[in-house]
C-alpha cells in the first residue's frame, strides 16, 4: 500500500475509532477466557475438596458443570466477538474503506 | 467378536491412557501418545471401510487436480474456501486420532481429568480469533512468515519462520507417523512398515496432485465422518440412561473401581506451575502452528476468517463434550462385560489392546461390527489427514520462504516455485516415512508437546509483536524468536518425560523440574524481542518501524489485501 494512502487512512477519526473499539473489546474478551481456564486451573490445583463437594443429593459434582461450563464459556466469547466483529465493525471498516477510496 | 475374544500376552502394550495415571503431571505432555502396541487380528470391515474413504479422497484429489494450477491454488486453494467449511478443516486438523482415543482412554480410567485435558486444548481458540485471525487475513498470502515478515528485512526472518516451521512440523509429523504405525496394528491388524508408506504415498498424492484443495476437502470429509461417528456413540450412550447425565455418573461410579474419585480431580495435576506452563504452550502454541494458521489463508477475507475460528472452536469444544461421554459410556459399557473387552477377562488387568481403545470397544458394543470398523477407519484416515496438512505446510515454508524469497531473492515465477514445493513435497513425504520407520520402538509422547512448546515460544511471540508493536525490529523478531525456540527445546530435553523416559538417565537427575519450559521460554521469547529491539538503532531498524503505520492499517482495514489475494 502507498505510504501516503497509508497517512490518509491513518489519521481518519472513524478509522481511530475502529482500532480503539476492535482492540479494547479483542483484549476484554481474552481476559476473560483466560480468567476463566487459568481460574479453573488453579481450583484444580489448589482447591480439589471444592471441585469435589457433590451438588444435591447425586454424584454430580461442583467440578463437572463448572467444566463443561468452562467449554461452553470459551465457545461463547468466541462467537459474542464474531458477531460484533461481523456487524458493527466491518461496517465501520466499509465506511472507512469507501471514504477514502473515493 | 474375534478381536475382542482374543487372548493376550502381554501387558506391554497398555498405552498412555493407563500410563498416564500413573505419571501424573507428565499426562498432560504424554496424552497425545498411543505408545508401542501390539498386532491384532487383520479386522477386514476396518479395511473395508478405509478403502472406501481412500477411494473418495482420491476421486476429489482427481477433481481438485484439475483446478490447481497456480500457486495460489496449490498453496491457499485459491482463496476459495468459505468460513464454515475452513472451520471444519481446521477442527479436522486439531482433532486429532491421538485425542479422540487418548481423551477417551483418559476419561476411561480417570474420569474428571480427562476433561481438565480437552479444556486445556480448546482455551487457544479464542485468543486466536480476537486477536489473530483478521490480521493474518488481511497480510498473509501463503505463510505465516508473510505476515511476520511483513514490513522486514525478508532473508533473515524468513529463515528464522523456515527454521520456526520445519522444528514443528518435524515432531509433531514423527508423532503422527508413528501413531499411524501403532494404529494400524492395532485396529486393522497390518504391519507397521505397510502403515507408514501407506500413509506416506497416500497423504503425497492428495498434497502432490490437489494442493490445498484437496488437502482442505480430505480434512472437511473426515472432520465430518468423525463427528458424527462420534455424536452417534454419545447419543447411544445418554440414550441408554434416559438423557440423564446423573443417571449416567451414578452407574460409572458403582462399577469403577475408583469409585467416586472419577468425579473430581484427582493425580493429573500435582504441580501448578507445569499445569500453567503446559496451559500457556497449550494456549499459544494453538496460535503458532503453520498448518493451522496456513488454513487462514485459503478463505477470502477477514469475515470468513472470523467465522472460521468460531466453527472451528464450536466443532472443537462440541468433540471434547463428545469424547467426556465417550469415556463414560466406555466406563459403565464395558467394565460390566470383562469377558469381551479385557484382558483374561480381568478388569484390573486393563482393556485388550490397551488403554486407548476404550471408545473403539464402545464403538463395538453400542453398534456392533460395521460401526467399530467404521471407527477404526476413521481414526486411520484423520492422521492420513493431518499428515497431508503437515507436508503442505512443511513445503510451503521450503518453497515460499526458503528457495523464492531467501535464495531467490523474490526473483521467482510462480511456476517455478510450484515446482520447488512439489518437489519439496516428495521429499517430505520420504523423510516423513523414513522418520516413521526410524522412531517406531521410541517413546515419542513428548513430540506434539514439543511441537506445541516451539509454536508458542518462538513462532507465535515473533507473529505477536510483528504485528501489535510499532517498534519491534527485523533484528528483535529473529533474535527473540530464535531464543524462545532454543530455550522451548532445552527446557523440554531436561524434563523428566525426555530425561529420563526417553534418554534413559537415571530417575530424579532431569535438570528442569517443571514438565513443559513454556512458562519460561514463552517470556524469554517476549523480553528478547523487546530488548533487542529498544536497543536497535540500525538503518534497518528505524526502516522497520518506518513501516507498521501502513501495515497496521492493512492489518486493520484490508485495504491491500484483497489486491494481494487477487493474484
Amino acid at each position: 500500500m502507498k505510504n501516503d494512502l497509508a497517512e490518509v487512512i491513518a489519521a481518519n477519526p472513524q478509522y481511530v475509532e475502529l482500532k480503539h473499539k476492535r482492540t479494547a473489546y479483542g483484549w476484554w474478551l481474552s481476559l476473560a477466557g483466560m480468567v476463566a481456564y487459568y481460574g479453573f486451573i488453579l481450583l484444580v490445583a489448589f482447591d480439589k475438596p471444592f471441585l469435589a463437594q457433590r451438588l444435591g443429593g447425586g454424584v454430580m459434582t461442583v467440578g463437572m458443570p463448572l467444566g463443561v461450563a468452562v467449554i461452553v464459556f470459551t465457545i461463547a466469547i468466541t462467537w459474542l466477538y464474531i458477531r460484533r466483529a461481523n456487524t458493527e465493525f466491518d461496517a465501520l471498516t466499509e465506511k472507512i474503506v469507501k471514504g477514502v477510496l473515493k | 467378536m474375534s478381536r475382542h475374544d482374543q487372548s493376550v500376552t502381554t501387558l506391554a502394550r497398555i498405552v498412555a491412557a493407563t500410563t498416564l495415571a500413573s505419571l501424573g503431571t507428565a499426562a498432560f505432555a504424554a496424552g497425545a501418545d498411543l505408545g508401542q502396541t501390539q498386532k491384532q487380528a487383520t479386522n477386514w470391515t476396518a479395511i473395508a471401510m478405509f478403502a472406501l474413504f481412500v477411494l473418495l479422497t482420491l476421486g476429489i484429489t482427481k477433481w481438485a487436480a484439475a483446478r490447481t494450477k497456480s500457486a495460489a491454488d496449490f498453496y491457499t486453494a485459491g482463496g476459495g474456501i468459505t468460513g464454515f467449511q475452513n472451520g471444519l478443516a481446521i477442527a479436522g486438523d486439531y482433532m486429532s486420532a491421538a485425542s479422540f482415543l487418548g481423551i477417551s482412554g483418559l476419561v476411561f480410567a480417570n474420569g474428571f481429568d480427562g476433561l481438565i485435558f480437552s479444556i486445556g486444548w480448546l482455551v487457544g481458540w479464542p485468543v486466536i480469533t480476537f486477536l489473530m485471525a483478521e490480521r493474518l487475513r488481511n497480510l498473509g498470502k501463503f505463510t505465516f512468515a508473510d505476515v511476520a515478515g511483513y514490513r522486514f528485512e525478508q532473508t533473515p526472518i524468513r529463515v528464522f519462520a523456515a527454521a520456526g516451521s520445519l522444528v514443528v512440523v518435524a515432531f509433531y509429523m514423527i508423532a503422527q507417523m508413528v501413531g499411524a504405525g501403532q494404529l494400524i496394528k492395532l485396529l486393522f491388524g497390518m504391519d507397521y512398515l505397510y502403515a507408514e508408506i501407506l500413509v506416506g504415498t497416500i497423504m503425497m498424492m492428495y498434497v502432490l496432485f490437489g494442493g490445498m484443495t484437496a488437502t482442505t476437502w480430505v480434512q472437511i470429509i473426515k472432520a465430518c465422518m468423525l463427528l458424527g461417528g462420534a455424536t452417534f456413540m454419545a447419543f447411544a450412550v445418554m440414550l441408554q440412561f434416559g438423557f440423564s447425565p446423573e443417571a449416567m455418573f451414578a452407574k460409572a461410579v458403582e462399577v469403577h473401581d475408583k469409585k467416586d474419585a472419577i468425579m473430581a480431580p484427582g493425580a493429573l495435576i500435582k504441580d501448578p506451575i507445569s499445569a500453567i506452563s503446559v496451559g500457556m504452550a497449550l494456549m499459544f502454541g494453538t496460535a503458532g502452528l503453520p498448518h493451522i494458521l496456513m488454513r487462514f489463508f485459503t478463505v477470502p477475507n477477514a469475515k470468513e476468517a472470523r467465522k472460521s475460528v468460531g466453527w472451528a472452536t464450536t466443532w472443537i469444544g462440541y468433540f471434547y463434550i463428545l469424547t467426556f461421554i465417550i469415556g463414560f459410556g466406555a466406563i459403565t459399557n464395558l467394565i460390566p462385560n470383562p469377558a469381551n473387552y479385557f484382558v483374561d477377562g480381568d478388569v484390573s488387568k486393563g482393556l485388550t489392546g490397551g488403554g486407548n481403545m476404550a471408545a473403539v470397544h464402545l464403538a463395538g458394543a453400542v453398534g456392533g461390527n460395521w460401526f467399530l470398523g467404521f471407527i477404526s477407519a476413521v481414526a486411520f484416515a484423520t492422521i492420513l489427514a493431518v499428515v497431508a496438512g503437515l507436508t503442505l505446510s512443511g513445503a510451503s515454508a521450503v518453497s515460499h520462504d526458503l528457495y523464492a524469497s531467501v535464495f531467490r531473492k523474490g526473483r521467482v515465477d510462480q511456476a517455478d516455485e510450484l515446482r520447488v514445493s512439489k518437489i519439496t513435497t516428495v521429499i517430505l513425504g520420504i523423510v516423513a516415512v523414513v522418520l516413521g520407520i526410524a522412531f517406531e520402538k521410541e517413546n515419542v509422547a513428548y513430540m506434539v508437546m514439543l511441537a506445541f512448546v516451539v509454536a508458542a515460544s518462538a513462532n507465535f511471540p515473533v507473529l505477536f509483536m510483528s504485528v501489535l508493536w510499532k517498534d519491534c525490529t527485523t533484528r528483535g523478531a529473529v533474535v527473540g524468536g530464535f531464543v524462545g525456540l532454543i530455550v522451548a527445546v532445552l527446557t523440554t530435553i531436561g524434563s523428566a518425560s525426555v530425561w529420563e523416559a526417553v534418554m534413559h538417565y537415571p530417575k530424579g537427575s532431569a535438570w528442569f523440574p517443571y514438565n513443559s519450559g513454556a512458562i519460561f521460554s514463552i517470556p524469554a521469547a517476549f523480553i528478547t524481542i523487546w530488548l533487542v529491539s529498544i536497543l536497535d538503532h540500525s538503518a534497518r531498524a528505524r526502516k522497520d518501524r518506518a513501516g507498521y503505520p501502513p501495515q497496521e492499517v492493512r492489518s486493520e482495514t484490508g485495504i491491500g489485501a484483497e489486491l494481494a489475494a487477487a493474484h
